[in-house]
């Protein structure tokens, strides 16, 4: 049987902490564990941890656990358990960042298509201004899973009989400005 | 209250590919409610939620670019119809106004790049433009024809709500079923109005995006609408593009026009069928034909 419970000394406090001080996770400690969050959210069935269940991870301080989960990557950012909150915690925000240090820390699931999708997307706008939707999907899929680019041909297909399907690689004129943005990869915030 | 003089129209990546239908009716609803648009010019890609997911600091930066461009041009209200496009000009904005740090690297990211910083520009959606700003009196004055017995569910999705609720109540929207209303269309109750499609979902994690937008539209079905109206290229594309593959699976005759709810104002408004992007529809086509397609005698004009 796995181990369900989580020691003390596992626990890194001062990560908990310091996570309240970043934009959006200002009222994480006066969260009261009340699900609402876990029932607005549309994905909580899917995923490994509801998103209740990384609140407490998170404010107690288990990193890795919160980190490694699938829940982060399965929010879609769609609010709603940020608006239904009864203590306003931006629960969003705090799906974000747990993201991004999941990405720095290199603990992201490698072949899980979203993280990929994520990256492959800001790569792609770093370097020319704009994402051409057809190549950032065609990456992901090479990257992830080159499977899926069959069972993606026949939506390619109706969206091309309907002129919906852009070949076009699209690029900003002022390219320049973009170099002033920081590398996402190198960046820590 | 009065439209302002001009819009800025900051398109975003889908309504240039997937969600080119959105351009081309929303274009063609301002010029036929006499209000000038322009498209921003050099526009970046505002980011998405992907950009947030990898970077805080460089997707506000890449938002600002935009609203820099705008402020430069002198007109105040940017139109962007895509909700991320909206959430993430909107956010980039909240971020740099509420963090020192975040507005620090704003400052100097502005200063290097030559762009003024953007404190005049607000952020507008097109819902918004269209209940503030034109109004619904002034909507029901300039119907020009009415769609006779149809009924649509009103899906306002997630991000053009939620969270700052500018556009409409990120609880209980209202507005657009008021707009639609306004121009003679039927809508119904429809309680899943603000879930959400999934987003990127169905091009990641397939069967958990095809499972949303199924109850979706199922639930449409079952209050007794024969469209859905949609404010948002990716919940039109999540609910329009996968109907073949939602009836394979579950064997269910869903085959439901998904419209952007410039399409059906612009064509009470008098656009064609064409201009209005109704052509480019995957779902629903023999009854988007139906409905749209101006046969003369049978056109009631009000």
């Amino acid at each position: 049987m796995e181990r369900q419970i989580r020691y003390q000394r596992e626990a890194d406090l001062e990560w908990a902490r310091q996570f309240t001080k970043q934009p959006g996770g200002e009222r994480l400690l006066s969260c009261i564990q009340c699900g609402t969050c876990s029932g607005a959210c549309p994905l909580s069935i899917y995923m490994d941890l509801t998103p209740r269940q990384i609140i407490a991870l998170v404010r107690e301080g288990f990193r890795e656990d919160a980190l490694r989960s699938k829940t982060i990557w399965l929010c879609a950012s769609c609010y709603a358990c940020a608006v239904e909150c009864p203590q306003k915690i931006s629960i969003t925000d705090i799906m974000y960042r747990l993201k991004r240090e999941a990405i720095r820390s290199n603990l992201y699931p490698k072949r899980f298509p979203i993280p990929v999708l994520a990256r492959e997307f800001c790569e792609m706008v770093r370097r020319r201004g704009r994402n051409s939707e057809f190549w950032v999907v065609f990456r992901m899929a090479l990257r992830s899973n080159p499977f899926v680019l069959f069972s993606m041909a026949r939506t390619g297909w109706d969206l091309w009989r309907t002129g919906r399907l852009s070949l076009r690689r699209e690029r900003i004129r002022r390219i320049g400005d973009l170099q002033f943005i920081p590398a996402a990869s190198k960046e820590v915030d | 209250m009065e439209p302002p003089a001009k819009y800025l129209y900051y398109p975003g990546c889908s309504l240039k590919a997937t969600g080119v239908a959105y351009e081309e009716s929303l274009l063609t609803t301002l010029r036929l409610l006499e209000i000038p648009v322009e498209e921003l010019s050099d526009w970046n890609c505002c980011g998405a939620t992907a950009y947030m997911s990898v970077s805080e600091t460089s997707a506000t930066l890449l938002a600002l670019r935009n609203l820099a461009l705008a402020h430069q041009t002198g007109t105040k209200d940017v139109l962007a119809p895509c909700s991320a496009c909206y959430l993430t000009l909107r956010k980039s904005q909240e971020l740099a106004a509420h963090y020192p740090e975040t507005a620090k690297d704003v400052e100097r990211f502005l200063e290097q790049a030559g762009l003024p910083r953007p404190d005049s520009v607000r952020v507008r959606h097109p819902l918004e433009m269209l209940y503030t700003d034109v109004g619904t009196q002034r909507l029901r004055e300039l119907t020009v024809r009415r769609l006779q017995g149809v009924r649509m569910a009103s899906y306002y999705g997630c991000q053009a709500v939620r969270p700052y609720g500018e556009v409409d109540d990120p609880h209980e929207p209202v507005r657009m079923d008021e707009v639609l209303r306004a121009v003679g269309v039927e809508t119904v109750d429809y309680p899943l109005k603000t879930k959400c499609c999934g987003g990127s979902l169905t091009g990641t994690i397939h069967e958990v995006g095809l499972r949303l937008n199924y109850i979706l539209l199922k639930e449409a079905q079952r209050k007794g609408a024969q469209a859905i109206v949609t404010i948002c290229p990716l919940c039109q594309f999540n609910l329009d593009a996968y109907q073949k593959e939602i009836r394979k699976q579950t064997g269910e005759p869903i085959d439901m026009p998904v419209l952007y709810l410039t399409q059906v104002v612009g064509w009470a408004l008098g656009g064609g069928f064409r201009e209005l992007g109704l052509h480019r529809a995957i779902s629903g086509r023999k009854l988007i034909e139906q409905w749209f397609t101006v046969k003369k005698e049978a056109e009631t004009y009000v």
